[in-house]
Parts: C-alpha cells; sequence; structure tokens
C-alpha cells in the first residue's frame, strides 16, 4: 500500500512586510500580503523527496487557516504535492497553539495518513511546538527538529542538530517529523506544476466536519491571553563614522566609553 | 508558597546559565524548585549549584530512558513531579528541545503554553511574560489562562542572582510511557573555547561582506579580544563560510547580548528578529545605506579588514 505523508502547511503574513495586530491582539492579515511559510517549503520538499524515493506515495499537503490560505495550498500543489486539505471555520479565529493542534490532529486522522511531516516553527509565531502537540495528541513518536531525513522499510530516520549534541534518531511509522531549513533547498514550483496544480483535489472542512465544538478553539477557547500588545520604539539614531584611518580606534573609543572594554 | 518548577538544562554535568536565570525569574512568582533530569552522578554537584541559586527543592531522577529516547521520558518526569508537587507554574529554557518538553507538558497539564518569554513578572492571577515578536517589532504581555502556566525562556532575560536555599534532594522514580524516537548515536558538539551564542554578554558576527570562510578570522580575533561569542548571519552561512550553530537570525540563534557587533551584515529582515533586541547594536559595514545602521547605536561606514583589526588591536591594548 502506498505511503500516505501528509505536510501541515500555514499561511503567514510576509516577514519582509509591515508585520501588525488587529484590535483583538490577533493577527492582522489584513495589513500585509500572505504566503506559504517559508520553513514549511522545507516539509514539502522533503515530503516530495520521500515519496520520489519510495516510488508508490501520495502526499498531501493540510492547512487550517482563512479563505486566503489556498494560496498556501496551491504553492504547494504547484511544488508537487498530489492533494490538499483545507481546514476553515470562522469560529478558529484567534486559537491558540493547543487548540490549533487539536484541530489538525483530528484534520489528519479523518485524511489518513502514515507520516506527518511539519517544518521547524512558523515565521508568524514562531513557537516550533505544534510538531511535538501532533506527536502527544496522535499518540506518535516524534522525530523533529532534522536537517536531515530518510524513509526505509517502514523506519523513518533522521539527524536532528541540537545545542549540544548531534544525534542520529528513528522510529516506525507512523510517526510526526519535522524538518529545519538546513534539511535541503526547497524547488521552486515549474510551469508544469503550477499549471498542474489548478486540476489537483483540495477537501475542505468545516469545525462540524471534525466533531470539534466552536467553543473549544478561537479566541474564547484560548488557554492563554494577551494582555497587551506594544509596538517597540524605533531606536534612536546612533552615531555614524566614516573611517578615514582611525574608525577601529573611534569605535574602540566609544566602547570604552560604554564600559565594554 | 508557591511552587514553581524549573527544568534544568545541563552539559556535561555542568549547569548551563540559562537555568540560573530561569530560577531567578521562578523568585518573582513563587518559590523555586529545581528538577535535574538524567544527570548520572552530576546530580548532586547539579543541586548543590542550584541552590545557591534559590531553589528550595531539587527533584533528580535518573535512567537511561533520557538519553536513549527524544523528548519524551522528559516529558513524562517534568509531568509527573508537577502534578504530584502541584507546581504553580513550570518554566523551561527557550531551546529546539526545551519548547518540545514543555509544549507536551502543557498539554498533558491541560495547561497554556507561552514560549520565548524575554521577561517575567508576577501579575493578578499568575505570572505575565513578555515576548518579543514579529522580528522584535513587538513587546507582547500574555499571560496562561488556562492551568498552571507552562513557559519557555529565551537566555539572557535576566542576570542569575546568586540567593542560597535549601536545595532539599528528592529523589523521584520516573514511570516511563512510549511512543518515542530512538536516538541511535550521540555526537558532542566540539567546543570552540568561546562563549555560547545565545548567553554571551557580546556577540560578534560576520555576514556577507567578510566575502569567504578565512574572512572569518578577523571576527574571531576581535570576538576573542572581547571575551565575546562569534555569530553569522544567514547568507555567511549559506555560502558555507561559517557553520549553521552559529547563525543568528530568524532560523538560526536569537540572541539579546549587551553587546552586538555586526561586521558586513546589511540587516535584513531575517537577520534583525534575530538581534534586535540586543542592549547595544554597532555596525561596521562598507555600504552607508545599508538598513543595519538604522538600528545601531554606533556605526563605521568602512572596510571591515580595516576596521576590524584596528579595533582588535585597540582593545587588546586598553585591556593590557
Amino acid at each position: 500500500m502506498s505511503l500516505r505523508i501528509v505536510v501541515c502547511v500555514k499561511y503567514v503574513p510576509d516577514a519582509t512586510g509591515d508585520r501588525r495586530f488587529a484590535d483583538d491582539h490577533t493577527t492582522d492579515r489584513e495589513a500585509v500580503d500572505g504566503l506559504l511559510s517559508e520553513l514549511d517549503e522545507y516539509g514539502v520538499e522533503q515530503a516530495l523527496r520521500i515519496a520520489e524515493a519510495s516510488g508508490d506515495a501520495e502526499v498531501t499537503v493540510l492547512t487550517v487557516g482563512p479563505d486566503d490560505a489556498k494560496d498556501a495550498l496551491k504553492k504547494a500543489l504547484s511544488m508537487g504535492a498530489d492533494k490538499a486539505v483545507h481546514v476553515n471555520d470562522e469560529d478558529i479565529h484567534g486559537t491558540d497553539v493547543i487548540g490549533t493542534s487539536a484541530i489538525v490532529a483530528k484534520a489528519l486522522e479523518k485524511t489518513g495518513f502514515d507520516l506527518v511531516i511539519c517544518g521547524m516553527a512558523s515565521t508568524d509565531g514562531t513557537m516550533g511546538v505544534l510538531p511535538a502537540l501532533l506527536a502527544e495528541r496522535l499518540g506518535l513518536p516524534q522525530v523533529t527538529l532534522l536537517s536531515e531525513v530518510s524513509v526505509e522499510d517502514g523506519t523513518v530516520k533522521g539527524r536532528r542538530d541540537g545545542d549540544a549534541a548531534t544525534e542520529l534518531v528513528e522510529a516506525a511509522l507512523p510517526a510526526v517529523v519535522s524538518v529545519t531549513d538546513q534539511s535541503g533547498e526547497a524547488r521552486y514550483p515549474s510551469f508544469k506544476g503550477i499549471m498542474a496544480a489548478k486540476k489537483k483535489p483540495v477537501q475542505s472542512y468545516d469545525l462540524d466536519d471534525l466533531g470539534i465544538e466552536a467553543d473549544e478553539v478561537g479566541l474564547g477557547g484560548s488557554w492563554t491571553a494577551v494582555e497587551t500588545v506594544t509596538e517597540r520604539p524605533a531606536r534612536t539614531a546612533g552615531t555614524i563614522v566614516k573611517d578615514e584611518g582611525e574608525g577601529g580606534k573611534q569605535l574602540a573609543g566609544y566602547l570604552a566609553d560604554q564600559k565594554f572594554i | 508558597m508557591a511552587e514553581i518548577l524549573v527544568l534544568v538544562d545541563h552539559a556535561d554535568g555542568v549547569v548551563r546559565k540559562p537555568a540560573l536565570e530561569l530560577l531567578t525569574l521562578a523568585r518573582r512568582v513563587g518559590e523555586p524548585s529545581a528538577v535535574v533530569l538524567g544527570a548520572g552522578a552530576a546530580a548532586a554537584d547539579i543541586a548543590a549549584k542550584v541552590a545557591e541559586f534559590g531553589a528550595a527543592k531539587v527533584y533528580v531522577a535518573d535512567g537511561a530512558e533520557f538519553a536513549d529516547y527524544l523528548v519524551v521520558p522528559k516529558v513524562d518526569a517534568l509531568t509527573q513531579i508537577a502534578k504530584a508537587a502541584d507546581a504553580a507554574a513550570v518554566l523551561v529554557t527557550s531551546s529546539g528541545e526545551g519548547k518540545e518538553i514543555a509544549a507536551r507538558v502543557a498539554l498533558r497539564l491541560g495547561s497554556g503554553i507561552i514560549t520565548d518569554a524575554v521577561d517575567l513578572e508576577a501579575g493578578d492571577g499568575g505570572p505575565v511574560a513578555t515576548q518579543s515578536v514579529f522580528a522584535a517589532s513587538f513587546q507582547v504581555k500574555s499571560k496562561v489562562s488556562h492551568g498552571a502556566p507552562v513557559i519557555t525562556v529565551k537566555p539572557n532575560a535576566v542576570a542569575p542572582e546568586a540567593v542560597a536555599a535549601a536545595g532539599a534532594v528528592e529523589n523521584v522514580t520516573v514511570a516511563f510511557t512510549g511512543n518515542a524516537a530512538k536516538v541511535t548515536s550521540r555526537t558532542p558538539r566540539v567546543s570552540s573555547g568561546r562563549p555560547e551564542l545565545t548567553e554571551a554578554a557580546i556577540v560578534v558576527s560576520g555576514g556577507r561582506g567578510v566575502g569567504e570562510a578565512s574572512g572569518f578570522r578577523v571576527v574571531e580575533e576581535l570576538a576573542d579580544s572581547l571575551g565575546a561569542a562569534v555569530g553569522a548571519s544567514r547568507a555567511a552561512v549559506d555560502a558555507g563560510w561559517y557553520p549553521h550553530s552559529n547563525q543568528v537570525g530568524q532560523t538560526g540563534k536569537q540572541v539579546s547580548p549587551q553587546l552586538y557587533v555586526a561586521a558586513g551584515i546589511s540587516g535584513a529582515i531575517q537577520h534583525r528578529a534575530g538581534m534586535q533586541t540586543s542592549k547595544t547594536i554597532v555596525a561596521i559595514n562598507k555600504d552607508a545605506e545599508a538598513p543595519i545602521f538604522e538600528l545601531v547605536d554606533y556605526g563605521v561606514v568602512g572596510d571591515l579588514f580595516e576596521v576590524l583589526p584596528q579595533l582588535t588591536a585597540e582593545v587588546k591594548a586598553r585591556k593590557g
């Protein structure tokens, strides 16, 4: 039976734009154009490579997000994923990561999978905890933060570069994997891929379809609460000097004044 | 008094500095207890150290599982101890593994989680965490509204304060669960002899302007004269000039040192996300228009291969 890979992706505001908060302290999705989180492209890439190596695999890309999040799915489909799942329900607005993990876990169970692949973190929230939460909810091994990953004979193996050590890790499928930006450059969609993506199936689910009550999610169901959001004051303009032979000494003088030397 | 659990990050039998910072923050919101997992024979020394920094109790658990399996054994232990102690909050260092452990503990405890706090203070109804978000352009204060708060804190959030406490050791036997990935080999990272990037008081980083791998020598020499850690921009890492473990930025390490020196770094958003909260920022760049100069307290427009060696010589001369 073919290997069923599901890649979890997120539609995020472009990090190069002027990202802001809405009045309810959620991410303002109107202020900046959205796109597939760059770090999730690595997840899609590794899913496609594993699928190509296996010869008999199906790659589904899954997202939870508003209408526009279909753009993130389209990008992943044009890279080569076979089909997509879009969980979209207005009651999801404001859901925290605990609630999001419940939605994604239900959607994964409904979709069916042997291997779940995530990016290392989103580029907006940057928590990096969803893969661990999915593993916890699904009762599966987490094989996460991998810089190298492969699947062979029903076992996923990878290299995890931690702060203190590099570890080789493995687990039998089914399992939840996350990959870092060191795992391998993501491919660009080809023209053919972009055209083909238009015909690929996108399955939509709402909370009802997943058997989740509205009060379990959203701002009301969130287990964390934002109290204040403050824009960081622009750094006050510093002193800029042009090096005319004494730049290093001038800088040393500044560092000495600031007691760094 | 409310018991606050601190998961103690340790390497080679030594407590890592961020754990002492967590103990200091924990004292603001309750009474700290340290949790020391998988330290083997070093547990006694670690317990003594955390007692010097305010740990009233030290929970110690050991077993081969901590080294043999990924994340889950630590989740089992921390959850079990948090439940038994009826902990009022759980604090964990914001590393890749730390955040994963914290998230699963939160779910098992029925608690909300906040990651990457840069500060923590007591508030009405529990700790209030400060986060620096959207590439450090906003500060967000938030709290956990359900269950005992689980909060991960970035290194350098606070200066560790030594305060002697009882440090009463309690040995814990953990009921391990399963469904964990197996660790089949572990290679400790070779130490550069320099401070840890995320913990260092001073960081000197090089970027595209360094030009080639060997160009990092002037960056390292300045770092060594200042007792600093060495960082690199994504451009320099992607070019293969410096290891990824030293990358500063959104997809690398986020640093917040007292002094950040950016040499030959333009200051793209991806890099700013990793260093914008540094207390003092100085930059050396040929291009007077480089966005990094918008952030600096002091900037030198010039060739880093001229400026850095002169600065290094001056630092050495002044330090005698």
